[in-house]
């Protein structure tokens, strides 16, 4: 098998999600493109696993998957605490924390 | 093993937690705090009493082991000028726990906070003078920082917060440029006698035998800490601010004492640590030693504020004790460290009277008043008594030491001799000057006229609303007043305990009198 | 080079007899003063009398002393050792008294002009409310005084050195409501210190070369100072002497200390402080013998001081102003004395004690007249007083006649002692120095011959008048307490002299301290110069009298007056040439430097505060709290690092 395709495939992902995150606006989306990102990532430690024969690419794989579903825990209550109290979920209206 | 340090530390410290538990109740805390003080003084008289001054250099000795990895030890000991600061100390701290009795603290501090600040200070200022290895000295050095910037941030004038903190920063900064030394030192003598170690007494036998590069290096690292402490010009724009917001009682701690720490840090690690970059910068020192006379003296003429004032004056004296550390002669030296001692008392007093003033005037500003004297006569007086101990005046205190330092001085340094005697003239100048200003002429100034209660108010001393000194306050100068005179006509028995160790710090430099000793 | 030991040196005996108890001439008034000022108004009503006791005390002491001495045989010279003042090391300086015939001298003039003093003060003070402090001022200077005169070395000397200046600048001070009695105050302690300055310097050398500052031994060993050094010491000390005596170039502090009491005048400023410079330069006479450079230098001081002392008397118009350039003059005399060296020191001595006597009791005089004229100082709204106050009158003019040197009065011996001495320096010298002495005598008695026409004599120009504070002038005579001294202070002006000199009694006494007065034959004889002086001094009384006697005096001062009037009225440009030198760029250096303090050096800690503080501001604004942004520059940065890692790898 060749890994280009799924390497350009996990690159492509990467950077759908890289341009989500820096572009939309709302943290919800924001919040998805990070997902996407992180499998991009699963996706080439899988493929670079395979390729190499061990496993610690896949077991990094399910450590990343776990910390994802930890962070969306995290992220996603952060997230509904701010919408509740200032009813948007845009990213960049809640600015606070500056100089 | 001698406890005696030990306890003169620890007193304090309690004292200081028990106050600081205090602070709901004013009254407690102030007695609790003046009989520890009281308790303290006491102590230190048993030190003094210890002490044998043809003894050991170092004396009440103890050590302990802190961190051993570095050769770190909690170590004590005092020699004679140690110890006189050591006495100056407890005796200022219930002087100015009396003088702030009644200061008008700003909203929402208490006076339980003031005074355990002040007997915390007390521990630290003790244990950098008692200190007997260099890295527990570095520690002292910059823990007495803390309790002063608090002292300064939280009780002080108007523009608190800018002095407290370039006051913390300036100290800071020498501090941490002293640390390289100290390290430095540490290196050498692990270099030297393979396991490294802090110990004062070991270090010097140590360093002196750097080589000139090094110990100039070393040197100014501690030389800069120690004139930003003493402080020398132009390292002394900190000190008007500091002092001129300091709360009048921590004014007197910061001039009377912390500023010694310089001085004394000249004459305990400057010279017998590095004996050859002593003498080959020694004219260095001595430029900046003349120059902070002059430029301290014509800025204090200058000055239109009485507690910058007070901090110029300090300034020029400082200069008078550095040239005579520098100086390397026994008359010089001693009188250096007697000079301490009385600018510790005769600066003190000058602030607690200026602190008076003020008390009755609400203002610093030296144009709001005039012809004080008229309706406070014994204040005036005793503002005077301050003022002529200030210029050295035949009698007082500071007159012995001055001339000490100027006629010790002069066989080796002429020229800088008779500079800094010029310094005698200009002190007459600004002392009569803000005297006259202040106290003599007719009544005066809006402050006295507005406390008064309007200009033609002045001349009836009935409806005179500016009262003379109180019981309390009469306590707390008489005792400065008394020791003002008496080292004045018979500063011997300080003399005894001071001039054997100036004599072995010399020795540690390797210089000998000018002015040799015949017969005896 | 004279002998620099003559005699007072070696062998010091320690006192024995009543002589152990001197340190009660000092102890007295100081506890005196002590008492007053710690008593507070508790001693309002006895503290003026606690203050005359504690002084006559001391004259009685001294006169016991002074009996016990003269029945000594031999040196007559002994010390006290009361305590090590200041002991480090080589440095060891005592806290000693000596007792010799020069300080016991003093010690009488100083406790007996100043017992007449104080007693006179009870009255001139009595409507003063803190009468109790001016006594104890006095009672404190006499101490100082005291101690000046009676102390062992140069050191103690130094202390009461400026202990009489700390005295002499509170009761300067004593008018507080007047500014410029505060600002003479300060005047003459600050050149009294410039003064001290020199005296201070003068003990440091001493001490490097000698190892000593005790009078014993520096005088011992004088041989030992190089030549150059001799010369530093005695123009130092010189110094220090101009700056307390008055003497050019600090003579301008003396007139305006007269500021003062009266009395305070008349003991301070004409008795016994001022002429502190001449007790210094006698005492000091084994350095002084040991360097003819220095004591020419004191000569030409003496003599440019006693002529711009007469010069500027002539043109005042205050009483006091008028006999404090006299003062300044005739101590212009004593240091020209002592200028020229074992041929003066005693005349110098002489002249101190016989002016003590005078003197005082002119400045007295002068405050009797004030005291009942409302204050009034001007001698233009004054005359014909003589016939108001008559036991002043007498006893000034007598004091008068004597300053003049009015044949067989005190003056006549002691000044014209001097002029013949001076007369007798070999070559120019004796030209020079005996004609500005000679010239000196005959302006002393223009000047003084004015005043007295002014204030006692002519018509009386008072009446007409009203004084500052709008009461009209009820001139009197004063009570008992102020005439007896004046009288007493009288009875010493005409006789003192004669006494002191018949057969050199003083010069004889004075022998084991100064040396055995020498004389010289120069320019001029003794008799030529006794009759030259007569007359000049006629001459003086007479001009005096074509100006001011014959004809009515205007009030006001005139205005269309010459040149050499109008300076002296501005006291030969002395304040102003201080004005420009000193004061003036003084106060323009403090304010530059105050202006480069705040600006310049704390600006330069408060610049790189500010600069520190200002960058971390503009840094600050990265954080625009705005995620995208934060994560576009995280985007970058990964960037950035990955094409570098890339670069490293593929160069």
């Amino acid at each position: 098998m060749t890994p280009t395709y799924y390497l350009l495939l996990s690159a492509l992902l990467f950077s759908l999600g890289a341009v989500g995150v820096l572009v939309r606006r709302n943290a919800i989306v924001v919040f998805m493109c990070i997902e996407l990102m992180l499998n991009a990532v699963n996706l080439s430690l899988v493929t670079f696993a395979r390729i190499n024969g061990g496993l610690g690419g896949q077991v990094m794989a399910f450590f990343v998957m776990v910390v994802a579903a930890a962070e969306v825990v995290v992220g996603l209550t952060i997230i509904m605490a701010i919408f509740k109290t200032r009813r948007s979920a845009s990213v960049d209206d809640s600015n606070l924390l500056k100089y | 093993m001698s406890w005696t340090l030990i306890a003169l530390l620890v007193l304090p410290l309690v004292g200081s937690v028990v106050v600081a538990f205090l602070r709901g109740d004013d009254r407690t805390a102030k007695l609790v705090a003046l009989a520890f003080a009281l308790a303290e003084l006491v102590l230190a008289v048993l030190a003094w009493v210890a002490y044998d001054p043809s003894g050991d250099r170092l004396q009440l000795t103890s050590s302990a082991e802190w961190i051993p990895a570095f050769g770190i030890h909690l170590s004590f000991g005092v020699d004679g000028i140690a110890l006189v600061m050591i006495a100056l100390i407890a005796f200022l701290v219930p002087v100015v726990i009396g003088g702030s009795w009644a200061d008008k603290l700003p909203e929402g501090r208490s006076a339980g906070g003031f005074f355990a600040l002040l007997l915390a200070m007390q521990t630290g200022m003790i244990g950098v003078f008692a200190a007997t290895d260099v890295f527990l000295f570095y520690v002292f050095f910059e823990a007495v920082l803390v309790p002063m910037y608090f002292l300064i941030g939280r009780f002080g004038g108007p523009n608190r917060q800018y002095a407290a903190m370039k006051f913390f920063l300036y100290s800071l900064l020498g501090g941490l440029i002293m640390l390289a030394s100290v390290i430095g030192v540490y290196v050498a003598a692990r270099d030297k006698l393979g396991s490294g170690t802090f110990d004062w007494a070991t270090l010097v036998t140590v360093t002196r035998d750097l080589p000139l590069s090094t110990q100039i290096w070393l040197f100014l690292g501690f030389f800069i800490a120690f004139a930003i402490k003493a402080p020398l010009v132009p390292l002394h724009t900190w000190l008007p601010d500091a002092g001129a917001e300091a709360p009048v009682g921590a004014g007197v701690l910061l001039v009377g004492i912390l500023d010694k720490i310089g001085t004394f840090g000249f004459l305990r690690y400057c010279l017998p640590l590095f004996p050859l970059a002593s003498q080959e910068l020694a004219p260095l020192v001595l430029v900046l030693a003349v120059a902070g006379i002059l430029y301290g003296s014509l800025l204090a003429v200058g000055q239109t504020d009485m507690k910058r004032f007070v901090a110029y004056t300090s300034i020029a004296h400082f200069g008078f004790i550095a040239l005579g550390i520098f100086a390397f002669s026994s008359q010089a030296g001693a009188g250096a460290v007697l000079y301490m001692v009385n600018h510790g008392i005769s600066t003190g007093m000058l602030f607690l009277v200026v602190g008076m003033v003020m008390a009755r005037g609400g203002s610093r500003l030296i144009q709001d008043y005039g012809g004080m004297a008229k309706l406070t006569p014994v204040l005036g007086g005793l503002f005077f008594v301050a003022g002529l101990s200030s210029l050295a005046l035949p009698g007082t205190n500071s007159f012995v030491s001055e001339f000490l330092v100027l006629i010790g001085s002069y066989p080796n340094q002429p020229v800088f001799t008779i500079l800094a005697a010029i310094g005698m003239v200009l002190a007459a100048l600004y002392v009569l000057w803000l005297y006259q200003r202040v106290f003599q002429g007719p009544v005066r100034g809006t402050a006295l006229v507005d406390a008064v209660g309007g200009p033609g108010a002045a001349l009836d001393p009935e409806r005179a609303n500016v009262p003379d000194l109180n019981k309390r306050e009469l306590a707390v100068l008489a005792p400065l007043v008394a020791l003002i005179l008496v080292l004045g006509f018979y500063p011997q028995p300080v003399l005894d305990v001071i001039t054997p160790s100036v004599g072995a710090t010399l020795s540690e430099v390797g210089v000998t009198d000018p002015v040799a000793q015949e017969g005896k | 080079m004279l002998d620099p030991a003559s005699g007072s040196s070696d062998a010091v005996a320690a006192v024995s007899g009543v002589g152990s108890l001197a340190w009660l001439l000092l102890a007295l008034p100081a506890f005196g003063a002590t008492v007053l000022l710690l008593g507070g108004r508790r001693t309002d009503k006895w503290g003026h009398l606690l203050g005359c006791a504690t002084v006559i005390a001391s004259f009685a002491y001294g006169v016991a002393l002074f009996f016990d001495t003269i029945g000594q045989t031999g040196e007559r010279t002994s010390e006290l050792h009361l305590f090590d003042w200041v002991p480090v090391n080589a440095l060891n300086v005592e806290f000693g008294l000596r007792l010799d015939p020069l300080s016991l001298t003093f010690v009488l003039l100083i406790t007996g002009v100043g017992s007449l003093i104080h007693i006179y003060s009870i009255g001139y003070m009595a409507h003063e409310a803190g009468r109790r402090k001016f006594f104890a001022y006095l009672n404190l200077f006499v101490a100082a005084m005291l101690l000046l005169v009676l102390g062992n070395g140069f050191v103690t000397l130094y202390f009461g050195w400026e202990g009489v200046g700390l005295a002499s600048y509170l009761l300067i001070g004593w008018y507080q409501h007047k500014p410029e009695a505060a600002s003479a105050a300060k005047k003459a302690f600050l050149m009294n210190r410039v003064g001290d300055l020199g005296l201070a310097i003068g003990i440091f050398i001493l001490f490097k070369e000698l190892g000593t500052t005790q009078y014993t031994e520096v005088f011992a060993r004088v041989g030992e100072l190089s030549a150059a050094e001799v010369t530093a010491v005695t123009l130092l000390l010189l110094l220090g002497a101009c700056g307390k005596s008055g003497q050019f170039p600090l003579q301008a502090w003396l007139p305006d200390a007269m500021a003062g009491p009266t009395p305070v005048s008349a003991l301070i400023h004409a008795a016994t402080m001022v002429t502190a410079g001449v007790y210094l330069i006698a005492r000091a006479n084994p350095i002084y013998n040991a360097s003819a450079d220095g004591r020419l230098v004191v000569m030409i001081i003496g003599a440019v001081t006693l002529i711009i002392g007469c010069i500027i008397g002539c043109a005042y118009d205050d009483f006091k102003k008028v006999l404090a350039y006299s003062t300044v003059s005739q101590i212009g005399y004593m240091i020209l004395a002592v200028g020229l060296g074992p041929v003066g020191y005693a005349l110098g001595i002489m002249h101190l004690l016989t002016h003590g006597f005078f003197k005082a009791g002119l400045f007295l005089g002068a405050g009797s007249v004030m005291h009942g004229m409302n204050d009034e100082g001007n001698i233009r709204r004054m005359g014909g007083l003589w016939r108001k106050m008559p036991i002043t009158f007498v006893t000034w003019t007598l004091g008068y006649l004597a300053l003049i040197g009015f044949p067989f009065l005190s003056g006549y011996f002691s000044k014209d002692a001097i002029i013949a001495a001076a007369f007798s320096e070999p070559g120019w010298r004796g030209w020079v120095f005996g004609g500005a002495a000679a010239l000196g005598a005959a302006i002393t008695a223009f000047y003084m011959t004015r005043l007295l026409f002014l204030v006692f004599l002519g018509k009386p120009r008072w009446e007409d008048l009203k004084s500052e504070d709008g009461r009209e002038y009820h001139p009197h005579e004063s009570g008992l307490t102020m005439t007896v001294p004046m009288i007493l202070l009288a009875v010493g002006s005409v006789g003192a002299g004669a006494f002191l000199s018949s057969g050199n009694t003083l010069a004889n006494w004075l022998s084991p301290s100064l040396g055995a007065l020498q004389e010289q034959h120069g320019v001029l004889d003794h008799t030529v110069v006794n009759f030259l002086v007569l007359g000049l001094s006629a001459l003086g009384v007479l001009v005096a009298w074509l100006f001011f006697g014959r004809r009515p005096q205007p009030v006001e001062r005139p205005q269309r007056v010459s040149f050499v009037v109008r300076a002296a009225r501005n006291d030969l440009y002395g304040n102003a040439l201080n004005e420009a030198l000193f004061a003036r760029p003084g106060t323009w250096l403090t304010r530059a430097l105050v202006f480069v303090d705040n600006k310049g050096v704390d600006g330069l800690v408060n610049g790189s505060a500010a600069l520190l503080g200002g960058s971390s501001g503009r840094l600050r604004r990265l954080q625009t709290g705005f995620v995208r942004s934060y994560a576009l520059s995280m985007l970058l940065g990964a960037i950035f690092v990955l094409g570098a890692l890339l670069m490293v790898r593929f160069s």
